[in-house]
């Protein structure tokens, strides 16, 4: 490379770069301190319980109690299902709506696109406090707003308080999240469409390869890569989701736990609520098991999903 | 161009599943804000129109302004927001010159390790953040939101900074050491302003998370001397659930800020998102 060349030349021999050093210590140090230190240090809470005021090492023990403990297990297996069944609907109803909403904004000259872009993207930027609270004013039977949409489309009588029942609660908030969230699978994918060059889409259709065959044969391939990287996005985002659950069903995530999800079991554990004493140990333990089900999924991605990733790294 | 035979049947289907879909997208806010605007009655009994001088009703807004600090609140999130994303931009401009710029020894384990934050949440450690915070003082103090949130925004700015300061010509750079310029003043003068227009991505996709999270306020500074907008706003909704207009209102106060500042630098958002930097 030319620039080490001309470094090389132009500062002879000199053995300590400080600037280096400088460019590099603040951010360094801020993201060791407060964000690598602070996960190992959960990591290492996990292994220790506060017996009479000290903390005692006692192994694996805080994952037996979570695994086993009635008390615990339930409530963790419980959360963990929910949050998986909470990834399936973004898998399934975010990202294909994401696809077909970006395949269509790329098709050739189809006008409007830029306020098309901008108005789907909205939901995205504002807060889960916001969505949260929206959502739930629009299912709530008191306002009647969303039986009244319903009635438009005959469809009234299938209208129940969602939020309120247990069977449908999880689902309901599964697919507002998505609502807030299709703007990222849609963005990425349509930057992906876009960097196709038109030379293959040209070569398709002197191929008489056009309409859905194209998109199906030629497109989707090449947009492959990307449609990994909302996949991995999303599975990061949804195990570590909170907020939504705990503005719309609060931190006891109702009726009855039916929405529970490892953010919101993460949080009742570590601070109490109600009844329950909060205990960091335990905080920090289910902390843990999140970790390892995001670096599960993000070292499956890495290998075996993504090779070409490889031109990102430094 | 590709010169592809455009039907029209295909181009009104096109623009009327976009139109549902942007209905779909923008209706909940448009019927939040409409309704913050009426009174008691209008909400309830026509909520799907417009306020009319009839039903035009400010009662929401004003009890917001009474009962709740929010201008304190809105304050704070500015503080914190601001300030992080000062920092990350600073702290992260200057790690990203450091590995895009020298080949030192473990540049690769570095740019690999400040990665890692790309893909693991802070939010894990969360246990141990607030032990440090307990054990340092920190605790409700705007200054330990700043903290984390610039930890927290750092690895993916030094993750798209750092492509774009590859692109810098490395000829200008070589000029300005020729000329005797240290290398603090050809970071400060010569590539910061190359890199701007990538600074304001950044800074976009840095701010949204920040000025939205409900998490770190609520563990780490709840107190109300620094609960940001955020927390505020869902405190507040938690007191208020039966005050429909008082909701709606304090909704809307929350959602026109941000979608302000979006309307604002949507283009740079956009544009940044499909530049190719975040595939």
């Amino acid at each position: 490379m030319a620039t080490e060349l001309m470094a090389a030349e132009t500062r002879p021999k000199r053995a300590i770069r400080w600037h280096v050093g400088v460019f590099l210590a603040p951010a360094v140090l801020v993201y060791t301190a407060f964000m690598i230190l602070p996960l190992f240090g959960t990591l290492q809470l996990s292994l220790f319980r506060n017996i009479e005021q000290s903390q005692v090492f006692v192994g694996l023990g805080n994952f037996r109690t979570l695994f086993g403990d009635p008390n615990w297990s339930v409530n963790f297996w419980n959360a963990l299902r929910n949050n998986v069944w909470f990834f399936i609907i973004h898998m399934l109803v975010q990202n294909p709506i994401g696809v077909l909403l970006a395949a269509l904004l790329s098709s050739p000259r189809l006008r409007f696109t830029a306020f098309y872009r901008t108005a789907i993207f909205v939901p995205t930027i504002l807060s889960f406090v916001i969505v949260g609270f929206a959502w739930k004013l629009i299912l709530s039977p008191i306002w009647g707003v969303a039986p009244h949409l319903m009635d438009f489309v005959g469809l009234k009588s299938f209208f129940t308080p969602w939020l309120g029942k247990e069977q449908y609660a999880l689902t309901a908030l599964s697919l507002v999240s998505v609502w807030q969230f299709v703007g990222i699978p849609m963005m990425l994918i349509y930057a992906a469409l876009l960097s196709i060059p038109d030379e293959v889409i040209e070569a398709a259709e002197c191929d008489g390869v056009t309409g859905m065959a194209q998109f199906w044969k030629i497109k989707l391939p090449l947009i492959l890569p990307s449609i990994g990287i909302i996949s991995i996005l999303t599975f990061v985002g949804n195990f570590n989701a909170f907020d939504l659950i705990y503005t719309a069903q609060g931190a006891l995530a109702g009726p009855n736990y039916s929405t529970d999800i490892l953010g919101t079991f993460l949080y009742r554990a570590f601070f109490g609520f109600q009844l329950q004493v909060g205990d960091p140990n335990m905080g920090a333990t289910i902390a843990t098991i999140m970790f390892l089900i995001i670096l599960a999924g993000v070292c499956v991605y890495l290998f075996l999903v993504q090779t070409r990733l490889r031109r990102y790294q430094f | 161009m590709s010169t592809a035979t455009r039907s029209l049947p295909r181009a009104i289907g096109a623009h009327a599943i976009l139109l549902t879909y942007t209905a779909i997208a923008l209706f909940p806010v448009v019927l939040v804000v409409m309704n913050s605007f009426k009174s008691r009655a209008g909400i309830f009994g026509a909520p799907l129109t417009p306020p009319t001088p009839k039903t035009f009703d400010l009662i929401g807004y004003t009890t917001v302004f009474g009962q709740g600090d929010f201008i304190h609140y809105f304050q704070n999130s500015l503080v914190v927001t601001v300030a992080s994303l000062f920092f990350v931009l600073l702290f992260g401009a200057m790690a990203a010159f450091a590995l895009s710029e020298y080949r030192f020894r473990g540049n690769t384990m570095m740019g690999l390790y400040l990665a890692l934050g790309i893909m693991i949440p802070i939010r894990l450690g969360t246990v141990a953040i607030l032990q440090l915070m307990v054990a340092t003082g920190l605790v409700n103090s705007l200054t330990a939101l700043i903290l984390v949130y610039t930890a927290q925004g750092l690895p993916l700015a030094i993750f798209i900074l750092s492509e774009f300061m590859k692109q810098v010509s490395s000829d200008l750079k070589n000029a300005g050491r020729i000329d005797g310029l240290s290398e603090y003043t050809i970071f400060f003068r010569l590539v910061l302003p190359l890199v701007r227009p990538s600074m304001a991505t950044v800074a976009v996709f840095t701010m949204i998370p920040i000025w939205n999270d409900l998490w770190f306020p609520l563990i780490l500074a709840p107190s109300e001397e620094t609960k940001t907008v955020t927390l505020g706003a869902q405190l507040f909704l938690g007191q208020f659930v039966t005050n429909w207009n008082a909701i709606l209102a304090a909704l809307s106060l929350a959602i026109l800020p941000v979608l302000i500042l979006y309307v604002i630098f949507s283009r740079q958002l956009i544009r940044g998102i499909t530049s190719g930097a975040v595939k």
